[in-house]
């Protein structure tokens, strides 16, 4: 009995994931491969091409949620890290309310908080209106309806899930490695670059794989803030889904959407070498 | 693998078109049905004062209480999230549901998912519809809807920024206006429009007029013209100026005048299009009778009056216009100017000849859906 606690003590979750992961990828998988319509219903046909047609029709979409999502990531990084590593250095004894203000907007819909910058960058809201009338900006500028609102967008809205794991990382390491590593006189960028980036890359491996897999697939942004050349991949989904009532084209691009992801998260997890980040994370 | 292919093979999507339920079902249906003192109404923004008048006086008048929710964005994808729940024959939790004539509501026709009405429970409805609600295409003999109210898609333009008048439908196509054009992402309003500038009639338009529209709708986006595809969110874009002019919902633009903002509604020459609004029942509502009776009630005059004095939409109520002419006469002022707009306006009291000049949508079967359909999202969703 003993031995076959930890298994039962595993059991809900094991059922949770059979229920709630594997039942409707299965059945995702068998929509992928039906033909019909909706008002005739859908029959299995194991139509294979159903994934070639919709690649052929929508990889224009695929790559530009890819590039999207990668560079919205790179910029994440770039203000995530510095804000990150400022907290669990230089935060002292407010290190939780910096978090808490970091967090406070995203207490607000993740649809409000869009359309608010949607109305905040407004061709002549209050922002680009009030530049605009002292002649600091020509009057035809515009932010919105362009491809940096929506990789801006993206940036925006899930900056947090790049920060905080990257600041649980740096929060562990013990500062007394780093004096350690000054008294075995490397300069500081030294310090920073063999002892404090190494230690905090588990934090970098788990934010980019939480921030680049949902802004990739997010139809959100493009939608809100994006004009006519910006549409993403999550946005051919859901019309597909919704307004086209095309089941298989929209299983069939989720599935292809989701292999994309794995295949690219595995090439990431190997050359960053995620053997290595965990055994950094272990000690 | 036979296996799973099994497993696979097992999970369908079942379809579900549906035989019309017969009569003798539908008066037993009601006949078990009764009031329970509260109804769920599922509507698009913008489409009830805000203080929620003619509601109010319906909770007054029969004692049942409502709930009110602005759920309704686009009939596409509002259709796209109840099917499933519908299919799996669950209930929305709206009582009544208000949708365009067009392909979804087809669809909902089709699988079943309305209840019939019980016409013996809408006698403001006989006594107060115009005729020409009483009599569409669409849903004859009024079985599983009556009318919300009508409405003309034109173009809107935003006055601070167009300094002439926009009478064609070419301005949308005006190199002059580039990244300043809003059009409808919905694929059977910018398809419309397409055709209109092509001078073909949409109600008899073909796959062969439908690819020379998808045409021309990309050579307008291809040169920059279009800033962006819309849905209700339009409005906002160009009361605030973000784009010039953009294809519009007449009664949208009204109240936007009405709230003082500059904004211009017009048809254009070439043509625009009248669509219905309708109410209905959907299959599984808890509260078929008190939504019966909500139904009926916005059929009085002077109840459909005060909704339409605010939401400046094409009632399908002829005495409305006689009751706001009244209301003019003794009212004084601002009031009294726009009453009187109102009263005279094409776009609110069509006439004959002006319903003339309006088309219907093309009346599409689910073959043709998916070849219409990809030639317009082509464009959009580029």
């Amino acid at each position: 009995m003993r031995r076959l606690t930890p298994y039962l003590l595993a059991l809900p979750s094991w059922m949770w994931l059979a229920i709630f992961l594997v039942v409707p990828m299965v059945a995702m998988a068998s929509v992928s491969l039906q033909t019909g319509n909706a008002i005739d219903g859908f029959a299995m046909t194991f139509s294979f091409s159903n994934y070639g047609d919709a690649l052929s029709r929508y990889s224009p979409q695929l790559l530009r949620s890819l590039l999207y999502g990668g560079l919205a990531t790179v910029a994440m990084l770039i203000i995530g890290y510095p804000v990150a590593y400022w907290i669990a250095f230089r935060g002292g004894h407010r290190k939780s309310v910096y978090l808490f203000l970091l967090l406070l907007p995203f207490f607000v819909s993740f649809v409000l908080r869009t359309i608010s910058w949607n109305f905040l960058l407004s061709d002549n809201g209050i922002l680009f209106g009030t530049l605009k009338g002292w002649g600091l900006l020509p009057a035809d500028f515009h932010v919105l309806a362009t491809t940096f609102a929506v990789v801006g967008g993206l940036t925006y809205n899930f900056l947090p899930f790049m920060i905080l794991p990257i600041y649980v990382a740096l929060e562990r390491v013990d500062p007394r490695v780093v004096e350690a590593a000054q008294d075995l006189y490397a300069t500081r960028t030294a310090a920073f670059r063999r002892v404090v980036l190494p230690l905090s890359l588990p934090g970098v491996f788990a934010g980019v794989l939480m921030t680049f897999v949902p802004a990739t697939a997010d139809p959100i942004n493009a939608q809100i803030l994006g004009g006519t050349a910006n549409t993403m991949i999550g946005n051919i989904i859901q019309t597909e889904y919704l307004t086209n009532l095309d089941y298989p084209t929209a299983s069939a691009l989720s599935f292809t959407l989701m292999a994309v992801l794995l295949v690219g998260i595995f090439i990431y997890a190997r050359a960053l070498g995620t053997e290595n980040v965990l055994e950094a994370a272990a000690r | 693998m036979s296996a799973a292919g099994l497993a696979l093979a097992a999970c369908g999507v079942q379809g579900q078109k549906a035989a019309p339920p017969k009569a003798d079902a539908v008066e037993d249906f009601w006949s078990k049905q009764t009031k329970h003192g509260k109804v769920v109404f599922a509507n698009w923004p913008e489409y009830m004062p805000e203080d929620k008048g003619p509601l109010e006086k319906f909770k007054q008048d029969t004692g049942i209480s409502y709930e009110y929710k602005e759920v309704i964005q686009e009939n596409a994808e509002f259709f796209g999230k109840a099917d499933p729940v519908l299919r799996a024959g669950q209930s929305l939790g709206y009582d009544i549901v208000v949708m365009t004539n067009g392909v979804q509501l087809q669809h909902m026709i089709d699988l079943g998912y309305i209840v019939p009405l019980d016409h013996s429970k809408l006698p403001n409805f006989q006594a107060n519809a115009g005729q020409k609600y009483k009599e569409r295409a669409y849903d004859p003999g009024n079985k599983y809807t009556v009318p919300y109210t009508s409405g003309v898609t034109g173009i809107a333009y935003n006055t601070n920024y167009v300094k002439e008048d926009i009478t064609s439908i070419q301005s949308l196509f005006d190199p002059k206006y580039k990244g300043r054009v809003g059009m409808m992402a919905d694929a059977q309003e910018i398809g419309n429009f397409g055709m209109f500038a092509l001078g073909i009639d949409p109600e008899k338009s073909a796959e062969a007029d439908w690819q020379k529209a998808g045409e021309k709708l990309k050579a307008q986006r291809d040169a920059g013209i279009v800033r962006k595809y819309y849905d209700q969110s339009y409005i906002d874009a160009v009361s605030k100026g973000d784009v010039w002019l953009c294809m519009a919902w007449s009664g949208d633009v009204f109240q936007r005048q009405l709230a003082g903002e500059p904004v211009k509604f017009v048809v254009p020459e070439e043509g625009g299009t009248i669509w219905t609004d309708n109410m209905l029942i959907p299959k599984g509502a808890a509260n078929p009778v008190d939504a019966l009776m909500l139904m009926d009630y916005l059929y009085q005059p002077t109840v459909a009056a005060e909704l339409d004095e605010f939401i400046q939409y094409v009632t399908p109520i002829p005495a409305v216009q006689d009751l706001l002419r009244e209301k003019a006469k003794t009212a004084t002022g601002e009031k009294k100017k726009s009453l009187e707009e109102m009263v005279e306006s094409p776009l609110m009291f069509p006439s004959e000849a002006d319903y003339a000049k309006l088309r219907n949508y093309v009346k599409l079967t689910t073959q043709q859906e998916q070849v219409y359909n990809p030639i317009f999202q082509s464009i959009t969703q580029a």
